[in-house]
């Protein structure tokens, strides 16, 4: 492995990047439906043998990190670099694996859509930025992929831009994720002013651990950090872009809006976790907490089967961002990691029912499960694991965030314990209110009884996810190829204290009163949930309304941000083209009295100009001649001779 | 030895190209002929050429300044005569007159 002396990793991101140069040049025009997916298909697996030495790599010889000079000017140092340790290996094998599978589904699913190869395209660029924004090693680099990202993104959301509700929904995730780029760039230009400062990890690291950065900047620094990954992973303010996100293809949802992009925030915030003081982390804790929960009760009264979708990946990412506030890095990065097959599991499973259905509304689903047995198994598999059912991976994962959340040394840690559970339980009622609306009871549509399981190449992918999705729990026993669990890969101190069999029995307990209750709503039908909506209006119009955060930001943007603009073009019309005018109206003015002194006749030139010289002498023979040149010398200000 | 003749006095001179100057620029202030306005500026010139030759002749005489610039402002004086009246004729052409209160098109 020393013989290419790491140069091989740059391609593990390089791969898929040249895949979209070959598949937009040679395959975008007439939608060449063999070439696109050949192309990225042979990229990614490329990519993921890469993933896969290195990890290996790490583990026999430790952290590896190469860098290559860029762009050198004055102190500005931006470099491209790879950085090799647990955290990036363990990322780049779940983008590959999980990218790889969605790629194979999107054959099927994309089959006969007009511009198949641009999506192949976007597809590549994504997957290529996405291993670059997690291989790199210098903040500027994770910016420039960060980027990437996020326009691979708006371009797949609005992949069918002709659908206005599709480019309204592109138009949006790229603005509201553009507020967090914001406090990221900010936080970068911060260090990048801090005196004998860099962009690199281990610079950095290294600059915090030997004190040379004040704590209160490196508050400020991971606090606008933090910012991006608010944007990014859809966090509580920011969280609005994603269910609109789903206007785009499902795949696109799986892979970009469920499984990587979305947790890039949640991996900046662990990449960068050095930065981050007591107070920030409680701060991610907070609007962790915060996500969790108000994004699981906006999934409860939703009937758009992939708006359910993106409110519970909002939630995870809640968690996510609960268990790195809480300290609980591992579990974090752990949930990261079943979450990406579980959710992409989930969204593929919605992909093949609407491929199915031709819907995207739930209640005009149901029965499913007779027409489409393998997408309700695996789709059942999903959401036993995003509820946290034993032995699934999900259990595995949420159960060492509420370990983290429980045992943490933060203020108010019990108080988030206490709701994460409680969303825990609202986890489960409301993917399994989503898998009995859709595959139990008796059809509800015409489409539905008609209903057909997708092809091979569509399955498959949510085989090989369901599996994953069962087993990967296990990954706490020991990571394949490193002979560690999951946990002694990242040596911090929580996660490390051993099961706790309270919080498991908790969780466990959440999440089956969650399924029960959902059984008895919508499987079952004994209880009414018109009935409970009825008697509380004003809770299920909250939920309904996702709190109303959408039209809030909508009030915001119309009302205090216009207003505010009004207020800017006022003055600028004002007093700013005022000044401007004004001088120009000065100007036309005195040239108006002037031009009277443009007579045109060549003698009335002529005798001013003779009139000035003779003046000119005059002036001349008083100052040196006259006996007078004293008293006029000082008239005119020159001193006498 | 012959005696030196006697010469005017340098003011003789002066007084002379001081009324040379003085009808010059009388001719170009009030004459409406462009033709005329000319010839006011060939005096003018030539008010100048006497000056110089006048004070190089009673300055000493010894380096040639004073001539030299006499023949070269003649010089000058014919490029611009052929120059001025080449105008006055495409003046002519355009505005079928030669006089200037006439011609006016820079009134603002």
């Amino acid at each position: 492995m020393a013989v290419l002396a790491g140069y091989e990793y740059f391609f593990i991101p390089a791969l898929p990047l040249l895949a979209f140069l070959f598949i937009a040049a040679l395959a975008t025009r007439r939608d060449d439906e063999r070439i696109a997916p050949a192309f990225i298909i042979t990229a990614l697996l490329g990519s993921l043998a890469l993933s896969g030495i290195a990890l290996l790599r790490v583990t026999q010889a430790g952290p590896f990190t190469m860098t290559l000079a860029w762009l050198h000017v004055g102190q500005l140092a931006l470099d491209l670099g790879v950085t090799l340790d647990y955290l990036s290996a363990v990322m780049m094998i779940v983008v590959c694996v999980v990218s790889l599978l969605v790629q194979i589904y999107s054959i099927g699913y994309m089959k006969g859509e007009s511009g198949y190869g641009r999506y192949f395209a976007y597809m590549s660029l994504f997957s290529g930025s996405m291993l670059g924004l997690v291989i790199s090693n210098n903040l500027a680099q994770t910016y420039i992929f960060w980027e990437l990202v996020g326009i691979c993104s708006y371009l797949l959301i609005g992949f069918w831009y002709r659908r206005p509700s599709a480019a309204a929904a592109a138009k949006k995730a790229f603005v509201v994720t553009r507020f967090g780029d914001l406090g990221f760039l900010a936080g970068i230009l911060v260090i990048s002013n801090l005196p004998a400062t860099t962009f690199d990890f281990a610079g950095l690291a290294a600059r915090v651990s030997t004190g040379h950065l004040p704590a209160a900047s490196l508050t400020l620094i991971s606090l606008l950090i933090f910012c991006g990954a608010v944007g990014k992973s859809a966090q509580f303010p920011l969280h609005i872009w994603l269910p609109d996100a789903m206007e785009g293809p499902t795949p696109v949802s799986a892979l970009i809006h469920a499984a990587t992009m979305v947790a890039a925030g949640v991996y900046l915030v662990a990449r960068c976790y050095f930065l981050f003081t007591p107070e920030s982390l409680l701060v991610v804790a907070i609007i962790g907490t915060i996500t969790l929960f108000l994004a699981a009760t906006m999934g409860v009264a939703e009937n758009d089967i992939k708006r359910v979708m993106a409110y519970s990946t909002v939630s995870q990412l809640g968690y996510m961002m609960l268990a790195l506030g809480v300290g609980g890095y591992a579990a974090g990065v752990f949930h990261l990691t079943t979450h990406a097959f579980f959710k992409a599991l989930l969204f593929l499973t919605a992909g093949s029912v609407i491929h199915a259905v031709q819907t995207n509304n739930m209640w005009q689903m149901g029965g499913l499960r007779k027409h489409m047995p393998i997408t309700a198994l695996t789709c059942l598999v999903g959401a036993l694991a995003l509820a946290g059912v034993f032995p699934l991976s999900g259990f595995w994962s949420k159960d060492e965030i509420l370990t983290a959340a429980y045992t943490s040394h933060l203020p108010g840690h019990t108080l988030f314990f206490a709701v994460a559970v409680a969303a825990a339980f609202l986890t489960a009622f409301y993917i399994f209110r989503l898998w009995f609306l859709t595959f139990a009871g008796a059809p509800r549509s015409e489409a539905a009884h008609h209903a057909h399981e997708s092809p091979g190449v569509m399955t498959l992918p949510l085989l090989v996810l369901g599996a994953l999705a069962v087993i990967a729990g296990g990954l706490l026993i020991t990571v394949p190829g490193t002979g560690h669990g999951f946990g002694q890969l990242f040596e911090t101190a929580a996660g490390a204290e051993g099961p706790a069999y309270g919080v498991m029995i908790l969780s466990t307990v959440a999440a089956l009163a969650g399924i029960a209750l959902a059984y008895a709503a919508y499987g079952a039908k004994v209880v009414s949930p018109a009935a409970f909506n009825a008697r509380l209006p004003f809770v299920y119009a909250l939920f309904k309304n996702a709190w109303y955060l959408d039209r809030a930001w909508v009030w915001f943007a119309t009302r205090v941000v216009l207003a505010g603009s009004a207020l800017a073009a006022w003055f600028d019309r004002h007093v700013v083209d005022g000044m401007v005018n004004g001088v120009a109206w000065l100007c036309a003015v005195i040239g108006l009295r002037l031009r009277r002194a443009e007579t045109g006749q060549l003698q009335t030139y002529a005798f001013v100009f003779i009139a000035g010289a003779i003046l000119a002498l005059g002036f001349i023979w008083v100052r040196n001649y006259s006996g007078y040149s004293n008293a006029v010398s000082a008239w005119l200000g020159y001193g006498g001779r | 030895m012959t005696p030196t003749p006697a010469i005017p006095p340098l003011e003789a001179y002066l007084i002379v190209s001081v009324l040379l100057f003085a009808i010059g620029l009388t001719a170009v202030l009030v004459r409406r002929n462009a033709i005329a306005v000319l010839m006011g500026v060939e005096l003018m010139l030539n008010a100048a050429n006497l000056n110089f030759v006048a004070f190089w002749r009673y300055g000493g005489a010894q380096r040639m300044e004073g001539q030299v610039f006499a023949l070269v402002i003649i010089t000058l004086a014919a490029a611009e005569a052929a120059l001025a009246l080449a105008i006055i004729l495409s003046v002519y052409r355009r505005f079928r007159t030669v006089n200037v209160d006439q011609v006016d098109l820079m009134k603002g």
